[in-house]
């Protein structure tokens, strides 16, 4: 039964390991501004819309 | 369907005035150029995130001249090598999703951008661009060109790198941490049954449990013993106190207990009860970062000036390089950043900043000029008299109560209690003890430390930071921005409130208009309206706005004399608009250089046509909306006063307005008011002090609570506690209503965590404190304590 060591250090280990990327996440500033973000996911497919309305611009007109 | 919205900014189009392009509607040429931009690079679906977001561009010719001079934007720059710079921008504008989306996509517009990232909250832009490529001058000057100028002040000078302080991040996660893995690591113990297993692997859970608290215990929880620390130093006993001596004694105790082999230690509730005080501490900090409460002249003033060397030159200078004996060059609308004699011929001066008067004032040839002061119209010149920091308006702000700290002058509510709640607490313990001791020791050193962990406030600690919290979200949402947690206790004590009048319960952006003098025929009103167009004056824009709209006709002649009126010629007739000399009215002179004479306290605008005066539009004070019936509930209750910089001039028309016993005080100074709140304070009163401009920056800072009125809450608000949207100020009762009942949640919820007290500590006193209890009683009060404040805050704020 001696692998209860073993399982409780892994799991402690993993949860260490999620604790250091929470840390490195606020040293690098992630949770300073926490509202923009959510703004900001939501823009990418506006922007692939955009390329093909930029090419069709370059098609009709020579830009 | 008269007016239709225009495309790029909202507003209203006026008919005549309709641009249409690319099967859009515009209001102006700006907001078409903006739109021709985006769509030259195939931007439009900034359009599309939300409707009309723009913001009309502004003429900021030769404003940013000072970004050519190297040393200035060096000081700007958070970040400069050779080919990376970055720079944090604030910018006003950012409301919406289109926002953020234009300016995340900067680099489409304009090469040498390589990124920029918006913060939404703080209303700032970081850029990150090339210098050798792309100036910081251009890149304002793009900004500027699609609407969204940055706002550049002294107090971005100087400021460099700013350090985040994340320290409560780092200690809530730390707490939380170790919460989550030691409550799961606790399970077995709480289902105890003899069990060989179990019982073969207590060791190692109890000792990994212990391992664990560690970084709780000592990291996470340091701010209360420093706290704790500190109070008794200063010998206040706060609610720090009990807290700190809590989780020592259960630190204490619960290492006792699994060194001894007694138990399994209070670990899980000691490291829970750490992370819910933390969370409190969160909750309660609420910030507008993009608003500052501490502002002093720094936010108004420019950063940099142009000088006129010997030589004739034009140079840009930081202001805080401006030495006595310079002579300086104030453009349109600049402030003037210094005290100063002027040398041309005349100047017209708004001090609204300074004094919250609208209509500006009219300087000759060697007359003083005071900083803060803002030129309209001509180019002027002036020769510097003090530098910045010995300025008369700079000087205001060494007085002392500029230097107040809130914090220490009043005690919180919570500290109130805990000076009764300590002494109480640590009888109990000690007679809990003393009790016990005589039967076993044993017990008695148990029940010592049951009582000090159950009687440990955490309920109590985390009752105002989650009322207070709550509370300020409900009122930054309804406008009205508080600057902390303990203003709401302040605004609760308050009995008597002081309003300034001008600009506070006066507007400025409205003015009542009324004419007096012989009837103008629609021929001639058309007239006025043409000739006014012309001018930028601001009277003359407040009388336009206020005639109605009307064709336009072609001027033939036009002149505006400064400090007088516009003299223009339209067909065979000849038109004056101006002060009372100047439109040839010699009855009655009343103050022959103003541009609009004041007369009776009101300043008016004549008009001459053929050389045949008409009359007069007189301006009056608009009051804001619902003034009359906010008096009338405050007075109910508080005792209201106004003061007033202005002259005597509007006290009968106030005194039908305002509810009998209003004490209405006239030309007042900046230190008058000041003292007038002191006055009030050493009677005893708690005071409320409502004002906005920079004038009113002393009284407010003295009085309890001070709340500025700011019509563009981004931009203007002296130093204060609370920044109160314009357009909410008649709800300004119904807030102080909230911030009573908020105390009243407050004192309700003390009562049902002393009931929790009791609860635990007759389990403690008699020695039935087991970890399963402990465990359960302390996480089910800390949720019952914080659902039951935000739902009476929230059922307060909802009934008013």
């Amino acid at each position: 039964m001696s692998v209860i060591y073993l399982l409780i250090s892994i799991s402690i280990l993993v949860a260490i390991g999620f604790f250091i990327a929470f840390i490195r996440a606020v040293k690098t500033g992630q949770y300073d501004d926490d509202y923009t973000p959510s703004v900001r996911m939501l823009f990418d497919d506006e922007i692939i819309q955009s390329k093909v309305e930029k090419s069709k611009v370059e098609n009709s007109t020579t830009l | 369907m008269d007016t239709q919205n225009c495309f790029h900014c909202g507003l209203d189009i006026v008919k005549t005035e309709e641009i249409i392009f690319d099967e859009k509607e515009f209001c102006c040429n700006g907001c078409k150029t903006v739109y021709e931009i985006f769509s030259l690079n195939d931007m439009t679906c900034y359009y599309d995130f939300e409707k009309s977001p723009g913001a009309t561009p502004l003429d900021i010719n030769g404003k940013f001249d000072f970004l050519d001079n190297e040393s200035i934007v060096s000081k700007l720059l958070e970040f400069q090598e050779d080919t990376t710079a970055i720079v944090s921008l604030n910018i006003p504008h950012i409301h919406c999703s289109s926002c953020i989306w234009i300016l995340e996509n900067l680099q489409r517009l304009q090469k040498g951008i390589s990124t920029s990232q918006v913060n939404f909250p703080e209303k700032k832009v970081r850029i990150s661009y090339n210098p050798e490529i792309v100036s910081l001058k251009t890149i304002v000057y793009l900004l500027s060109s699609i609407g969204y100028e940055p706002y550049i002040s002294l107090e971005n000078y100087e400021t460099g790198k700013n350090n985040v302080d994340r320290s409560l991040t780092y200690k809530l996660g730390i707490a939380f941490f170790c919460f989550g893995n030691i409550m799961l690591l606790s399970f077995p113990e709480y289902f105890e049954v003899k069990e060989f297993w179990l019982d073969q692997y207590r060791g190692f859970f109890r000792w990994l449990i212990f391992a664990l608290s560690l970084p709780s215990f000592f990291y996470s929880a340091s701010g209360y013993y420093v706290s704790a620390y500190k109070s008794i130093k200063s010998k206040m006993l706060n609610i720090d106190i009990p807290i700190a001596l809590g989780i020592v004694i259960f630190f204490i105790r619960s290492t006792f207990d699994i060194v001894m082999d007694y138990g399994s230690g209070f670990f899980d509730s000691l490291t829970g009860l750490i992370f819910f005080m933390l969370l409190g501490k969160m909750f309660q900090i609420k910030t507008y970062s993009f608003l500052s409460f501490e502002r002093d002249f720094k936010s108004y003033f420019p950063i940099a000036i142009t000088r006129i060397n010997l030589d004739t030159s034009e140079e840009s200078v930081p202001v805080y390089d401006v030495q006595k004996g310079d002579r300086l060059l104030i453009r349109n609308q600049e402030l003037i950043p210094v005290d100063g004699i002027l040398i041309s011929e005349k100047a017209e001066i708004d001090y609204s900043f300074v004094t919250g008067e609208a209509i500006p004032i009219t300087k000759k040839s060697g007359d003083k000029v005071f900083a803060g002061g803002k030129q309209i119209g001509k180019v002027i010149e002036m020769d510097v008299l003090h530098s910045v920091s010995q300025s008369y308006l700079t000087q205001l702000w060494s007085n002392d109560v500029f230097q107040k700290n809130v914090e220490q002058k009043y005690k919180s509510i919570t500290d109130k209690i805990s000076h009764y709640f300590t002494p109480i607490l640590l009888l109990i313990a000690f007679s809990g003890f003393g009790y016990w001791i005589f039967i076993d020791a044993n017990i008695a050193f148990n029940v010592f430390t049951a009582v000090l962990i159950v009687a440990c406030p955490c309920a109590l600690a985390l009752t105002a930071p989650f009322t207070f919290g709550n509370i300020l979200r409900i009122l930054g949402k309804r406008k009205f921005y508080l600057k902390n947690a303990l203003v709401i206790e302040q605004l609760a004590k308050v009995d008597t409130i002081v309003f300034d009048k001008t600009g506070t319960i006066t507007t400025n952006k409205k003015s009542n208009i009324s004419y007096a003098g012989k009837v103008l025929s629609e021929e001639n009103v058309l007239m006025v309206k043409n000739v006014l167009r012309a001018s930028n004056h601001p009277l003359s824009r407040m009388l336009y706005d206020f005639l109605p709209e009307m064709k336009r006709l072609k001027l033939d002649d036009l002149e505006e004399i400064t400090g007088k009126g516009i003299r223009a010629i339209i067909g065979d007739k000849s038109i004056k608009i101006g002060s009372a000399e100047f439109c040839s009215l010699s009855i009655s002179v009343s103050s022959p250089t103003t541009p609009g004479s004041i007369g009776e306290g009101n300043t008016a605008v004549h008009i001459n046509i053929n050389e045949d005066y008409y009359g007069k539009y007189v301006f009056n004070n608009q009051y804001r909306e619902g003034l009359e019936e906010l008096f009338k509930n405050l007075s109910e209750n508080y005792q209201i006063k106004v003061l007033s910089g202005d002259n005597e001039g509007e006290r009968t028309h106030l005194s039908t307005i305002l509810p009998k016993g209003t004490e209405l005080i006239f030309n007042q100074k900046p230190e008058q008011k000041l003292e007038f709140i002191k006055k009030l304070q050493e009677q005893g009163k708690n005071v409320m002090m409502v004002g906005d401009g920079l004038n009113d920056a002393g009284a407010l800072a003295q009085s309890n609570v001070g709340i500025s009125i700011s019509e563009n809450v981004n931009v203007f608000s002296p130093a204060c506690d609370a920044i109160l949207d314009a357009s909410e100020f008649q709800k300004l009762n119904s807030f102080l209503k909230l911030s009573k009942n908020a105390i009243t949640t407050i004192k309700m919820s003390f009562a049902l965590s002393l009931l929790y007290n009791l609860v635990g500590l007759s389990f403690a006193i008699t020695g039935n404190l087991l970890p399963l209890v402990a465990a359960i009683i302390m996480p089910l009060s800390t949720i019952t304590i914080v659902s039951f404040v935000t739902l009476m805050s929230n059922y307060y704020a909802n009934n008013k």
